[in-house]
């Protein structure tokens, strides 16, 4: 079971307390109905999926009800970090130590 | 005083006499006995038959990773295990075992007959075979194979214990309760962390109980043992015994099974047969030690021929004898030490056989000083005895082969391979494993854990080595949160460390491909089994041990793996790292399910959420339905009343005076806030702009694809505030959808969002005399001028604050009221009273769906299924066409859902009247072959209502277009054709939904 | 190649065995072939089964970075079933039943398939209500599925508990007779052993690192762990990875890969006769040949490529076989195991070609790949050979997340695969 910080009650919980909300910094776009039907299927349904540091969102359900982004390694399953929902994407070289990455 | 059992020996409290039952035989042993320690200790080998071949098998270990000695333990009614390690289960007065895999007995066993035609059974032959006739394999050859198969017998009855769960938070947890955990233990709890030391064993002590001759600090090994585990407990460590650590998750959990009950004679009352713990730690140190290897050779398998290591703890710790004249075959020096115990203990060792040509020095001297023959050089090359061995072939092994046999007579045969590091939890954890080429052994490579490795389990022999490391390892954990430890070192005399080689299958001068020598003992894998999965093309252990089922028996290779890997990696002339070591899986030993299960049984299972009227319907008779968590009241049948006489008397009471529902299971989401109107717009089709205060409207919800996801009344109590309702089941999704929405999308939005769906109690009051009913109980005036249809408002009802809604799901003059929820019984009280002179009904769910069906009014989830839009509903009536967007707006334009020929709902009625089935599949042609084309289905249908006659709502496909039409249902045994006709049944233009206006009173009188 | 039969296993028994040759060579890559399989599972293995076999497409590699039915393969709970609710599934399906009903024979090799029938239990109005319109829609389908009172479920499989005060009672049930299990292994080592002894080269051990395209955007190759491998037409069936390789093609797929878990119990003598599915209570059981209880678990709910599994899914399970089969609360779970599993939204799989010239794709068979594995190996072997969809296939395109023409067996059905 996963231990989660969640970046608004900056308190670390087992994975039970939390709701897993699917790839983050996939914006809705402004204008939808503007989008051709090849962009919306972007939108909808494609995933980067990826192998490695994913950048993922969270909801602290059975706490603050929050949603929250992650960075989790999904193939040792470790979180890198987590943070607020809007805050930037974090830059992974930070995140990584060198020595890590170089192991991938 | 039993034949085997050695006066002085042993920690088995014989002055407190157990009996228990084998096979119906009374057998006696001590408090502090295995079942397998009292049988051997009357001198019984043989306990059970092997998986294959059936072959007569004894215990080879004195632990858990034992893969013979597995027996049937009963307790009276339904308390029946079958497979329980006879090597763990403690005995206790009127336990009965059996053995198993036995047809008709233990000694006689028709299944031994594989035995004899055993190169037929080699690896693999099932793949190979039993295919021709093709029938045959359902019909004969597969229940052959199953009947032979298994070991014991499934429980047949219930299970009347009780489980029981926890969390534990610690900062250390010690896995092991051996030299190394408790000097780990000690290290770590020094300095003031909570630590926490399991152990699966009875006791703690591990190897000190079986190795009392070693002298710790000056303190023989068990006085020292005591010591320690009195100041563990001083210091706080909570020590945990019969609790095995049986996997290891993510970021240190660590799952730990606690027996508590199954070693006692009395069961207590309050306690629960077993614990699953869930131990979060801040740092583990894994203990678990070493496992012996057996020897692999022609007749390895006998019931006498055992680990010499756990001969030694029979002795040792059960004052058990395995054997008065034993011959000890390995290739690693501790066995030698196994020897000179049994012979100090009064057995003559009639030989030892060791494959080396060098030995130290030492240990022959100790051999010779106690009469032992010496046989280095030696192989063992097979044994005799049916059920018990009785002698064993060796042969001198020279620089150019295997030489001329000698036959020693014997009634035990003692063997060691050497040790093999216990690296379960650790493979768990995703660790690596890294080759050691000299040891010819895995050791623990990097974790991603926080872990540390010590003792045994990390390649170290001998009790000094292992306290050593055990508090070093303990004082790198301490280290890694903060703190000091303490690790002083240990001075041990006595120690017996030691080294040897590590064999692959014997040297033998018979014939390797006839050689019944067994690598799994329970799965009868011989190595010739996997020489021939290798010569097949195995060339992986993975695809060695799937091909073979080599460690995959309920020891889960403990015996078995690396003995088999060896041997492939020698066929395959490759490297052990090249062949690969198969991933060790949770659970550590075989676990009881109920110990996952723990509280969630029966009633337990899941929550039951139940309204407050619950009780109310429960005292009337309802027969309830589970819809998602909630239990709601599916009928209210009278005495001899059948559901559809109920629900058409409920139907009808309703239609023709007044009928009282439960609607406090609707999900009900309080929407507030200055932005509440325009968050509203985004996330529902409907647009929200112009509902008044005092207005509410049916609201329609879709994901982004397009398809509806849920709908319901939503009220605007205020400018800035909806009563948002919604279906039962989706309450929570709908919820955080809105959530995600606002927090992720339209952060600037000021909108709160609020569950209130267990705030309100909903009662619905419909029919003709609703209002008439509720009138003198309101302040509100119920007239249609004053209240029409679709308003909603905070009022008093009965005294009791409420959100009053004039809605209907029936097509009657309804009403919602909505009170707080704990009032909700005395609301419903006061209009059950009030309303018994107007005939007042109370209905069911089945009631409700059948009148709103009437009404052509869509269930989500029945008449949607994930795949309907608003237009296919027909409902596109309630999309905003003209909001520049809302969720799903998009996903209603794609090519697939405006294109011709969609299904859509529309109504059905049958041209014989009869009622159609729900979820029967419609066709236009209904003389065509199967595969036929469908073009719908019948989503929900009812001839219980008030209609008289049977009516159905369908998903048709260009439904719309196709009024009057004949659609066929084909059923099993006959085509049922009907019409297809709007979807409201009753009362097309709403007259009944109004309330009529008062008429002067002297037309009333 | 040896055949395997009663004759052949007697002459060997009385030889010691020594006259087995390899069901497979070892084989090295050559410079190209007309067809690199990536993947070698039982689809993929199956595929090139099925070029050779029916489309005389013999120079063809099957790729695979680790040893060949290593992944999902090797990792199922082997239940076989066809009883789909749309079309577009039972005829994928169903072709797959048909095949597995004769796949001994094919491959000369017991696959051990039986047909012991899956009952999928009904818990509420709601099940009984889609497990009718399941029964309905497969009896016109053809595809065999019955319904069954609860009585009649007991007695088909007498461990269930059907009295009406569970938590979760039986309301019913639906029974696929065709359905049942077979010997995952045995799949794909028959299908590897058929396709090796017509010129299949299988190489295992050699990750595929990129998918190679020329300057007219057609594949000409992958980049392995041995170096540059030629090919005219490339598939991909690598379930759990196939995101990564698709995308050094430039093709985006709607996958998310998540953990999914499954368990046997210690082995028990004949106990349960069929498999039976509960979806609403999340309960999914056979017994093997050799006696396990196997059970399948939920996917945990996030990306994963760890093969790990948490523990409140597996107490779950468990409570969920002990809710509907209260006789095993005293056995014992023997081995739990992960596996990774690819989700298309729509939860049905996506088979065919892609926008990339002679590049097909096998891909999102989520939770139930493994009962497909004759009939999508079967249909991608046509859409290779003959670069166009097969008549069964055909609705599975990827093209399908733009048009909305999704096959939503999930969203249908609230079942689970």
């Amino acid at each position: 079971m996963l231990l989660i910080h969640c970046p608004y009650c900056d308190e670390t919980l087992p994975e039970v307390e939390f709701a897993y909300a699917g790839e983050a910094h996939i914006a809705r776009p402004e204008n939808p109905s503007e989008m051709s039907d090849e962009d919306w299927q972007e939108f909808l349904f494609m995933r980067t999926n990826t192998k490695g540091p994913y950048y993922e969102r969270w909801r602290h359900l059975h706490g603050c009800g929050r949603f929250f982004n992650a960075v989790r390694d999904t193939v040792s399953d470790k979180f890198l970090t987590t943070y607020q929902a809007g805050a930037p994407r974090p830059d992974l070289d930070t995140l990584l130590p060198p020595q890590a990455e170089g192991g991938k | 005083m039993s034949f085997y059992r050695v006066p002085g020996k042993g920690r088995v409290d014989l002055s407190r006499p157990v009996t228990f039952t084998f096979d119906g035989k009374t057998c006696a042993g001590g408090r502090g006995d295995t079942v397998a320690s009292a049988l051997l200790a009357q001198g019984t080998h043989l306990m059970g038959r092997s998986f294959k071949y059936h072959r007569p098998r004894g215990a080879v270990a004195a632990g858990s990773e034992e893969p013979n000695a597995l027996i049937g333990t009963r307790r009276g009614p339904g308390r029946f295990e079958p497979n329980t390690r006879a090597t763990v289960q403690e005995i206790y007065e009127g336990l009965q075992t059996r053995s198993q895999n036995t047809c008709p007995s233990l000694k006689f066993d028709v299944g031994a007959v594989n035995d004899a035609a055993y190169m037929l059974f080699s690896a693999g032959f099932y793949y190979k075979t039993f295919m021709w006739p093709r029938s045959f394999w359902d019909k004969v050859y597969e229940p052959f194979v199953r009947a032979a198969a298994g070991l014991g017998v499934c429980p047949s009855e219930e299970d009347p214990d009780h489980y029981a769960s926890r969390n534990l938070h610690c900062d250390v947890l010690v896995v092991g309760a051996g030299p190394t955990g408790i000097a780990a233990a000690r290290a770590a709890s020094a300095d003031g962390l909570c630590v926490v030391l399991v152990d699966e064993h009875s006791e703690a002590g591990g190897t000190l109980l079986s190795e009392p001759q070693a002298v710790i600090d000056g303190v023989p090994a068990w006085d020292w043992l005591a010591r320690e585990l009195a100041a563990l407990k001083d210091t706080g460590v909570k020590v945990m015994t019969r609790t095995t650590a049986i996997a290891y998750y993510h970021q240190n959990m660590v799952g730990l099974c606690e027996k508590l009950t199954d070693h006692l004679a009395q069961l207590p009352d309050d306690t629960p047969r077993e614990r699953l713990w869930r131990v979060r730690a801040g740092q583990v140190v894994l203990a678990q030690g070493a496992l012996e290897k057996p020897l692999v050779f022609h007749g390895n398998d006998r019931p006498g021929i055992m680990l010499a290591g756990s001969a030694q703890t029979y002795l040792n710790r059960y004052g058990v004898l395995v054997g008065r004249r034993p011959v000890v075959v390995t290739s690693h020096d501790s066995a030698w030490f196994a020897a000179f115990d049994l012979a100090d203990a009064g057995a003559q060792v009639q030989a030892i056989v060791d494959l080396r040509a060098d030995v130290p020095e030492a240990l022959m001297q100790q051999a010779r000083a106690r009469g032992i023959p010496l046989k280095l050089s030696h192989t063992a090359t097979a044994t005799r005895g049916r059920l018990r061995v009785k002698s064993i072939r060796v042969n001198p092994v020279t620089g150019t082969g295997v030489g001329s046999p000698e036959v020693i007579a014997c009634d035990a045969v003692l063997m060691s391979g050497g040790w093999t590091p216990s690296l379960h939890l650790f493979s768990h954890t995703r660790g690596k494993l890294a080759w050691d080429d000299d040891r010819t052994t895995f050791l623990p490579g990097e974790t991603p854990e926080a872990c540390v490795i010590a003792g045994a389990s990390r390649g170290l022999w001998g009790i000094k080595a292992a306290l050593n490391d055990g508090a070093a390892k303990a004082r790198e954990a301490a280290a890694a949160l903060g703190r000091a430890g303490s690790a002083p070192p240990y001075a041990v005399a006595q120690d017996r460390t030691g080294s040897g080689v590590s064999a692959r299958e014997l040297p033998t001068d018979l014939s390797p491909g006839r050689a019944k020598a067994f690598v799994d003992f329970q799965n009868d894998v011989t190595a010739k089994d996997l020489r021939l999965a290798v010569r097949e093309g195995m060339r992986s252990i993975e695809h060695v041990k799937r091909y073979t089922t080599n460690g995959m028996a309920t020891d889960q290779g403990k015996m078995s793996n690396i003995n088999g890997l060896n041997i492939a990696a020698d066929a395959l002339g490759r490297k052990q790292p090249q062949v690969g070591l198969t991933t060790f899986r949770p659970p550590y030993t075989p676990t009881t399910f109920g110990a996952f299960a723990g509280y969630h049984r029966g009633a337990h299972f899941e929550v039951t959420r139940k309204t407050r009227i619950d009780a109310w319907a429960e005292s009337h008779g309802a027969v309830f339905e589970p819809v998602g968590q909630w239990r709601r009241a599916r009928y209210f049948p009278q005495t001899g009343e059948t559901m559809d006489d109920a629900v058409r008397r409920e139907c009808a009471a309703t239609r023709a005076g007044v009928g009282i529902f439960d609607a406090s299971t609707l999900g009900k989401i309080e929407v507030v806030g200055p932005d509440a109107v325009e968050f509203m717009n985004r996330m529902y089709t409907n647009p929200w702009n112009r509902l008044g205060v005092g207005r509410c409207r049916y609201g329609l919800l879709l994901g982004e694809d397009g398809y509806i996801r849920d709908d319901g009344v939503i009220g605007r109590m205020g400018q800035d505030r909806f009563h948002v309702t919604t279906t039962t089941g989706g309450a929570a999704h709908v919820l955080n959808m809105m959530e995600d929405y606002l927090q992720t999308e339209w952060p600037d939005l000021n909108v709160w969002l609020t569950s209130t769906t267990e705030q309100w109690s909903t009662i619905a009051l419909n029919g003709p005399d609703a209002a008439k009913l509720l009138q003198p109980l309101t302040d509100v005036t119920l007239t249609e001028d004053a209240f029409p249809h679709m308003s909603c408002t905070t009022c008093t009802v009965a005294g009791m604050p409420a959100r009053l809604f004039r809605v209907s799901f029936t097509g009657e003059i309804g009403f919602e009221i909505n009170v707080p929820a704990p009032m909700g019984r005395a609301l419903w009280d006061t209009l059950w009273r009030a309303g018994q002179p107007l005939g007042i009904t109370a209905y069911g769910t089945e009631t409700m769906h059948v009148l709103r069906a009437e009404k052509g009014y869509i269930i989500v989830g029945q008449d949607t299924d994930g795949t309907v839009t608003p237009h296919d509903a027909g409902m596109g009536w309630a999309v905003g066409a003209q909001k520049p967007d809302f969720v799903g707006k998009r996903g209603l334009a794609r090519p697939d859902l405006v294109a011709e020929g969609r299904k859509q709902l529309v109504g059905l009625l049958t041209d014989d009247g009869s009622k159609l089935e729900e979820g029967a599949q419609i066709v236009f042609d209904p003389a065509q072959a199967i595969p036929m084309t469908m073009v719908g289905h019948v989503t929900s249908s009812y001839d219980t209502g008030t209609t008289g006659a049977s009516i159905a709502l369908a998903l048709v496909a260009g439904g719309h277009a196709r009024l009057g039409e004949t659609v066929h249902i084909p059923m099993p045994d006959r085509t049922i054709a009907a019409r297809i006709v709007p979807t409201v049944f009753v009362d097309p233009d709403n007259a009944r939904i109004r309330i009529p206006a008062p008429e002067t009173e002297g037309a009333a009188a | 190649m040896t055949r395997f039969n009663a004759f052949s296993l007697l002459r060997n028994a009385l030889n010691g065995h020594r006259g087995w040759t390899e069901q497979w060579p070892e084989a090295q890559p050559k410079p190209a072939y007309d067809v690199i399989i990536v993947g070698a599972g039982g689809h993929g293995l199956g595929a090139a089964y099925y070029l050779a076999t029916q489309h005389g497409i013999t120079n063809v590699a099957v790729i695979d970075k680790g040893w060949l039915g290593g992944g999902n393969t090797g990792r199922n709970t082997t239940i076989i079933r066809s009883n789909y609710l749309y079309d577009e599934s039972a005829r994928m399906f169903d072709h797959s039943v048909d095949l597995w009903q004769g796949l001994s024979q094919e491959l000369n090799y017991n696959v051990m398939y039986s047909n012991r029938g899956c009952l999928m239990l009904a818990h509420t109005v709601h099940d009984v209500q889609s497990f009718k319109r399941h029964v309905h829609a497969n009896r016109l389908n053809g595809v065999d599925n019955r319904w069954l009172t609860p009585q009649e479920c007991k007695a088909y499989c007498p461990p269930i508990n059907i009295s009406p005060d569970a938590r979760y009672p039986v309301m019913g049930g639906a029974l696929q007779q065709r359905a049942g299990t077979a010997r995952h292994d045995a799949v794909a080592w028959g299908y590897a052993r058929g396709a090796a002894a017509r010129g299949v080269d299988i190489i295992q051990n050699c990750a595929v690192t990129a998918i190679r395209r020329g300057p007219d955007g057609a594949v000409i190759g992958v980049d392995t762990e041995k170096g540059f491998i030629g090919a005219k037409k490339i598939a991909v069936s690598a379930s759990g990875h196939n995101t990564q390789v698709m995308a050094t093609a430039g093709v985006r797929l709607p996958l998310e890969s998540v953990p999914l878990q499954a368990l046997v119990s210690e082995p028990v003598k004949p106990v349960f006769p069929c498999v039976v599915m509960s979806n609403a209570v999340h309960a999914y059981c056979s017994q093997s040949d050799k006696g396990e209880l196997v059970i399948g678990s939920g996917t945990d709910q996030y990306v994963s490529y760890s093969q790990r599994g948490g523990l409140p899914l597996i107490e779950h399970t468990i409570a969920a076989i002990s809710e509907v089969f209260p006789i095993f609360n005293r056995m014992r779970m023997l081995r739990k195991w992960g596996g990774i599993t690819d989700n298309t939204p729509d939860r049905s799989p996506i088979v065919g070609k892609t926008p990339v010239q002679n590049l097909y794709v096998n891909c999102g068979w989520g939770t139930g790949g493994f009962k497909a594995t004759p009939g999508a190996a079967h249909t991608l072997a046509w859409t290779v050979a003959r670069d166009e969809p097969h008549p069964i296939n055909a609705p599975f395109t990827l093209d399908r997340f733009r048009t909305g023409r999704l096959i939503d067996e999930a969203a249908a059905a609230a079942v689970a695969h």
